[in-house]
C-alpha cells in the first residue's frame, strides 16, 4: 500500500506517546513468585531482637528484603506467598535468627503458602 | 565570550560536558577514552562544575548503570568508553535504548580483542549498532564538540527520546590536539535547555514501576490496557525513522547560532557535485579521503566524498539522492561484518537497492586494529576500483578485499600455489 501522510503523522504520535514502559505498582504482577522457592526463611524467635525488645527496633530483614516480604512487626512475619528464598534477611540478620531450610525440611511446608499482610 | 582552546579531542568532548550542564556522570577508565572522564571529574573537583555528580564506578557495566538510573530520575547524563569496555555495557545500551533515555555517550573508537589492541577502528562502534542508540561519528575535535551538544538536544527531543552515541577515532582525534572553539554557556544554554524528561522517578506522589516484565501480549492494569514488548519496540523504530528530520532541523539550528555546518548534519560532501566516483566512508576514514579526493581530481578523474556523519538512523533517502548520480561508489570499511564484508558497505548496498540509480559498489577493508590507512592506499583502491568497474567477475566476487595486509613479509608468496 502506498503510504500516506496519515501514515506519517500516525506513526509519529505512537513513537511519541509509548516511551518507556512504567506501571503502577502491583502486587502479584508476576504471578505468585513464591512457587520459586527452594529455601525458606525460618524466624528463631529466642534470637530475634525486635522479639526479644517488643519493641520496632532492627528490623534489618524487613528494610534489606528486595520484594517487601517480611512485615515490620513484632516478631516479623514472613509473606511466603511472595518470599523467593534468596536469603538477604538471613544474611543482613545481626544475630542470626533467620535460617534458611530447605523448602522440603521445612516445618508445616504443607499446605502454609502464608497470607497477604 | 567564546574561547578558542587547543585541545585534544577527549577535552572536546569533556568541554562539550561542561558546556551541556551534565548532572551525572559516570565512566570506568579505557584507553584510549580516559582523558574525556579524567577533565570531568577535573572540573568537577575544581568547583567549575558545581552541580555535577561524579560518580566512580568498579565497570563499565556500572558506569552505564548508574547514568541509566540517574537518567530515569530526570538528569542530564554523560559516559563515554571504547572498545572492549563498550562491549561489557552491552547489555544495559539496550536497557537505556529500550526505556528510551535520552542518554548521550561518546566512543572513542578502538579494536576489539583479541588480540588486544589498543589502536584504531571502527569495529566497537560499528559493534553497537542496532542496541537502538542514534549514531554520529566526527572527523575533528571540533566537531566532536558540536557533536555532543547536537546530540543532547536531538536525544531529549519529546519527538525523538533516544540515546546518542558520538563516535571519534581513538588517537587519530582522542588524543589529537586541535583548535576548538567553546562557546558561552549562556547561548549554549539557549540551544540547548535544561532537560524535560518523559521520565522522573523522583514524582513520589506518582510512584511508578519501569520495564516491569512485558509480556507478549497486551496487559491489562488498573490504568487501561498496557502495551506488549512488541508496541514498545515498534515505537522505538518509528522513533528512529522519524528522527533523521530532527538531526537535519537541529543541524540547521545549530549551524545559524553558532556558525558551524557539517554538511546537511546527516553526511558531508567533498566536490561531490560532478562527481562520477564517489568515495564513502566515516570518521577518519573519511578525513583521509579528502586529501585524496584532490590528488585523484589533479589527475583528471571526477572523484568526490561522501563523508557520513549520521550513522543511526540510516539516512536511507538522502543516501539514494546522493549517489543519485554516481557511476561508481568505492566504499572503505575499517570494520569487518565477519563473515559477511565492511558493514558501511553493505548497508549502502541494502540502501540503494531500490534506488532509481543503482551505481557499482566496490568496498575494501582497511586499517583495522590501527594499521595506518596512506593516502597511496586509497588512491590505490579508487583506481582498481574505476579499472575493473566493466569486469562482471569483479562485480560478483563475494570475497571481501583488504587494502594494506602484509602477507609478503611474513612470507607467504602467491606464485608458490
Amino acid at each position: 500500500m502506498v503510504r500516506t501522510k496519515q501514515d506519517d503523522a500516525f506513526e509519529k504520535n505512537v513513537a511519541r506517546t509509548i516511551l518507556a514502559s512504567m506501571q503502577t505498582p502491583a502486587v502479584g504482577e508476576a504471578g505468585n513468585t513464591g512457587e520459586w522457592r527452594t529455601m525458606r526463611p525460618i524466624l528463631h524467635n529466642d534470637l530475634c531482637i525486635v522479639v526479644k525488645s517488643g519493641k520496632p527496633t532492627c528490623h534489618l530483614c524487613w528494610m534489606y528484603c528486595p520484594e517487601i516480604t517480611v512485615s515490620r512487626e513484632i516478631p516479623p512475619v514472613f509473606n511466603y506467598t511472595y518470599c523467593k528464598g534468596c536469603g538477604i534477611c538471613a544474611t543482613e540478620c545481626p544475630t542470626k535468627a533467620i535460617e534458611m531450610v530447605p523448602e522440603k525440611e521445612a516445618p508445616s511446608c504443607e499446605g502454609n503458602e502464608g497470607g497477604e499482610f | 565570550m567564546p574561547e578558542r582552546k587547543v585541545i585534544t579531542g577527549n577535552h572536546a568532548a569533556a568541554y562539550a560536558c561542561k558546556s551541556a550542564g551534565v548532572e551525572v556522570v559516570a565512566a570506568y577508565p579505557i584507553t584510549p577514552q580516559s582523558p574525556v572522564v579524567e577533565k570531568i571529574s577535573e572540573f568537577v573537583e575544581s568547583g567549575e562544575l558545581p552541580n555535577t555528580q561524579f560518580v566512580c564506578v568498579e565497570s563499565e557495566q556500572s558506569a552505564i548503570s548508574a547514568v541509566i538510573a540517574a537518567s530515569q530520575m530526570g538528569c542530564r547524563v554523560f559516559t563515554a568508553s571504547s572498545a572492549n569496555g563498550l562491549a561489557y555495557m552491552y547489555e544495559l545500551l539496550c536497557w537505556a535504548a529500550g526505556s528510551r533515555l535520552p542518554i548521550v555517550m561518546c566512543i572513542a573508537t578502538r579494536a576489539l580483542g583479541a588480540p588486544w589492541s589498543v589502536w584504531t577502528d571502527h569495529q566497537d562502534a560499528f559493534s553497537v549498532r542496532d542496541v537502538g542508540f542514534m549514531q554520529q561519528f566526527v572527523e575533528s575535535n571540533q566537531e566532536t564538540y558540536d557533536t555532543v551538544l547536537m546530540s543532547y538536544r536531538v536525544a531529549e527531543d519529546p519527538r525523538v527520546y533516544l540515546p546518542a552515541f558520538v563516535s571519534y577515532d581513538g588517537y587519530i582525534l582522542s588524543h589529537t590536539t586541535m583548535s576548538v572553539q567553546i562557546e558561552d554557556d549562556d547561548k549554549v544554554r539557549e540551544f540547548l535547555p535544561p532537560l524535560k524528561h518523559h521520565l522522573n522517578l523522583t514524582d513520589f506522589d506518582n510512584v511508578h514501576s519501569v520495564n516491569p516484565v512485558t509480556p507478549p501480549g497486551l496487559t491489562i492494569r488498573p490504568e487501561g490496557n498496557t502495551p506488549g514488548y512488541y508496541e514498545f519496540r515498534y515505537s522505538m523504530q518509528k522513533a528512529h525513522e522519524y528522527s533523521i528530520e530532527i538531526v537535519e532541523e537541529v543541524a540547521k539550528e545549530f549551524g545559524e547560532k553558532f556558525g558551524r555546518y557539517y554538511g546537511n548534519g546527516i553526511y558531508k560532501s567533498y566536490q561531490a557535485d560532478d562527481a562520477e566516483v564517489l568515495i564513502f566512508a566515516v570518521a577518519s576514514v573519511a578525513s583521509e579521503s579528502r586529501g585524496v579526493v584532490d590528488t585523484l581530481r589533479n589527475e583528471g578523474l571526477k572523484v568526490g566524498l561522501i563523508s557520513l556523519k549520521l550513522y543511526r538512523p540510516f539516512p536511507i533517502e538522502h543516501l539514494r539522492k546522493a549517489f543519485s548520480k554516481a557511476k561508481l561508489v568505492v566504499v572503505f570499511d575499517r570494520d569487518v561484518g565477519y563473515g559477511v564484508e565492511g558493514i558501511l558497505c553493505a548497508e549502502l548496498k541494502t540502501a540503494l537497492y531500490a534506488a532509481e540509480n543503482r551505481p557499482k559498489i566496490r568496498g575494501f577493508v582497511v586499517g583495522l586494529g590501527g594499521r595506518d590507512i596512506t593516502a597511496d592506499q586509497l588512491i590505490g583502491g579508487v583506481k582498481l576500483a574505476v579499472q575493473e568497474q566493466e569486469i562482471p567477475e569483479v562485480e560478483k566476487n563475494t570475497h571481501v578485499e583488504f587494502i594494506g595486509v602484509h602477507l609478503e613479509e611474513l612470507g607467504f608468496k602467491k606464485e608458490e600455489f
